[in-house]
């Protein structure tokens, strides 16, 4: 019953978030007329372009963009904090921008060019007037998103063990239960049978947390409204620093079998390492391909699930342009679709964390192993 | 070209909270969860064992149980005969010691009994002794004829036969 009652919910949830895309379209187009307000998703003609609607919901940004009705653009402004080498720190939050169409301060966000995307300072110089890019470390839409999903993993996971430790040794209960099971799958499926029972203890509380990490984030990136939506594990900064935990504890951990593999591997005839040493230049361009794969499969994976749902979305209105009953028509196949990928994606969730955390695993087992 | 260029803004609040997370978590989450779920484990196990070893102990008494119950049935059997045994030694003994009671009182008032006529037989004798001599005296005293005395003899002999 209650499992009936979550999969309704999760299914309605989502049909109110292709609601939510369609408003944001429509009223777009509807104002596109209006001069003062330019949006990304549009072109000043009024058609509807695909790639930068998708993009917008993909990338990052300095606000976060809720809902657009009529005129109104509903959206939470975020701490901008820049830090210029000509004027120095600010701080001031991003509703100063007017959603991206007014300057503060000679700070603007660049609409083309090299930095677009990007909040840039107009300066003078000798030349005249120059942009320069300041070192921006905005609380932006992923970084936001990252702190809440951040203060949602300490809540729940030190509320359970707060539960373990009080009630001891008796079964678990409520969502200690829901946990449970990955908790055991991460510590007997993934750590136990790539680390072996003398080292996996070591690694444990990174592996739980890389897992848990990513799961929750690609969980929260599947709900289209506000707590969640951010792309965070589709953010290519978020999984290259992921990657490089991964790739320095493996590195701190390197035995001496390990570098002995990578500079002066056994069993490989001795002209690929001298004169020209081939294979230690194989092996240490393994040994950072290894993280970078890592970064660049979480990174895609993610990413893609968002834009093949977005690119479901965006059909409707490509075909609403042409005639509105063709948009109603593909609306019902579109939204088939982006519910079976959304679906789908909730597998991938899991799939990717499972992946990380395994490969992550294995990276750790080979840094460690013995000689034999 | 944005979507795959790292921000150094988020490269570097990723690092601060990534890293809180994984510290704040190891210390606070992972250990407590970690060691419950071994102390359970380890109880389960033990409560295993300790399962076993009672049943194994059960086993066990059970056994002795059998082998008491046996042991109390063959006493028993034992006491019964013992019993048996002694009723009949007892009703023989009796039966015994009775006969030869009897024999002894039937043999005392035999004795009785011959004595008592021996001496009934000495009396007469001596009752038979003294009428022949009183008799006797009375002939002597009569010194009557022949005749008479016939008469007398006859008559006192009457006499003794009657008597």
């Amino acid at each position: 019953m209650a499992r009936s009652i979550t999969f309704a919910t999760i299914i309605s949830f989502m049909l109110l978030s292709f609601n939510m895309y369609g408003q944001h379209i429509t009223a777009d187009t509807a104002i596109s007329h209006d001069s003062v307000v330019t949006e990304k998703a549009h072109n000043p003609e009024g058609g509807f372009k695909p790639g930068d609607f998708m993009l917008e919901h993909i990338l990052d940004s300095h606000e976060w963009h809720i809902i657009t009705v009529g005129h109104t653009h509903v959206s939470i402004p975020l701490p901008v904090i820049l830090y210029s080498k000509v004027s120095g720190l600010h701080f001031f939050m991003s509703s100063k921008f007017h959603h991206g169409t007014e300057s503060y301060k000679n700070f603007y966000i660049a609409e083309e060019g090299p930095n677009k995307g990007k909040i840039v300072e107009k300066v003078q110089s000798e030349h005249g007037e120059k942009e320069i890019v300041p070192l921006d470390l905005s609380i932006t839409k992923v970084v936001f998103s990252l702190l809440l999903s951040c203060i949602l993993l300490l809540v729940v996971f030190i509320s359970i063990a707060r539960k373990y430790t009080r009630e001891g040794i008796k079964a678990p209960s409520g969502l200690q239960s829901a946990l449970e099971p990955m908790i055991l799958f991460v510590v007997d499926d993934i750590a136990k049978p790539s680390l072996g029972e003398k080292k996996y203890e070591k690694f444990l509380p990174y592996l739980l947390t890389i897992f848990f990490f990513i799961w929750f984030n690609n969980m929260l990136g599947l709900i289209p409204i506000f707590p969640g939506g951010a792309n965070v594990t589709g953010n290519i900064a978020v999984t290259m620093v992921l990657a490089a935990f991964t790739f320095v504890i493996t590195t701190i951990n390197g035995n001496k079998h390990y570098w002995e593999e990578i500079y002066n591997a056994p069993g490989v005839p001795w002209w690929l390492k001298f004169p020209i040493p081939l294979m230690p230049f194989i092996e240490i361009l393994g040994l950072i391909i290894k993280p970078v794969v890592l970064m660049v499969r979480l990174f895609a994976n993610i990413t893609a699930g968002h834009l093949i749902i977005l690119a479901f979305v965006s059909l409707i209105f490509i075909f609403a342009q042409i005639s509105p009953a063709l948009g109603y028509g593909v609306s019902v196949l579109s939204t088939a679709f982006a519910l079976f990928m959304s679906l789908l994606e909730l597998l991938v969730a899991l799939i990717q964390a499972y992946v990380f955390t395994l490969l992550s695993a294995i990276y750790f087992s080979m840094a460690t192993a013995e000689h034999h | 070209m944005e979507l795959v260029t790292p921000n150094v803004g988020t490269i570097f609040w990723m690092l601060l909270f990534f890293s809180l997370v994984l510290l704040i978590l190891k210390k606070f989450a992972w250990k407590p969860i970690l060691n419950s779920l071994k102390n359970r484990e380890k109880s389960i196990e033990d409560a295993l064992k300790s399962a076993e070893h009672a049943k194994e102990e059960m086993q066990k008494l059970k056994q002795d149980n059998e082998k008491i119950l046996a042991d109390a049935r063959r006493e028993r059997d034992f006491l019964m005969k013992e019993a048996r045994e002694m009723k009949d030694k007892i009703i023989a003994d009796a039966q015994e010691l009775a006969k030869v009671e009897a024999k002894k009182l039937i043999d005392a008032a035999k004795q009785n009994i011959d004595n008592e006529k021996r001496n009934a037989i000495n009396e007469i004798k001596m009752q038979i002794a003294n009428l022949s001599i009183e008799i006797a005296e009375k002939i002597i005293r009569e010194k009557l004829d022949e005749e008479k005395q016939k008469q007398i003899v006859e008559k006192m002999l009457d006499e003794i036969n009657l008597s």
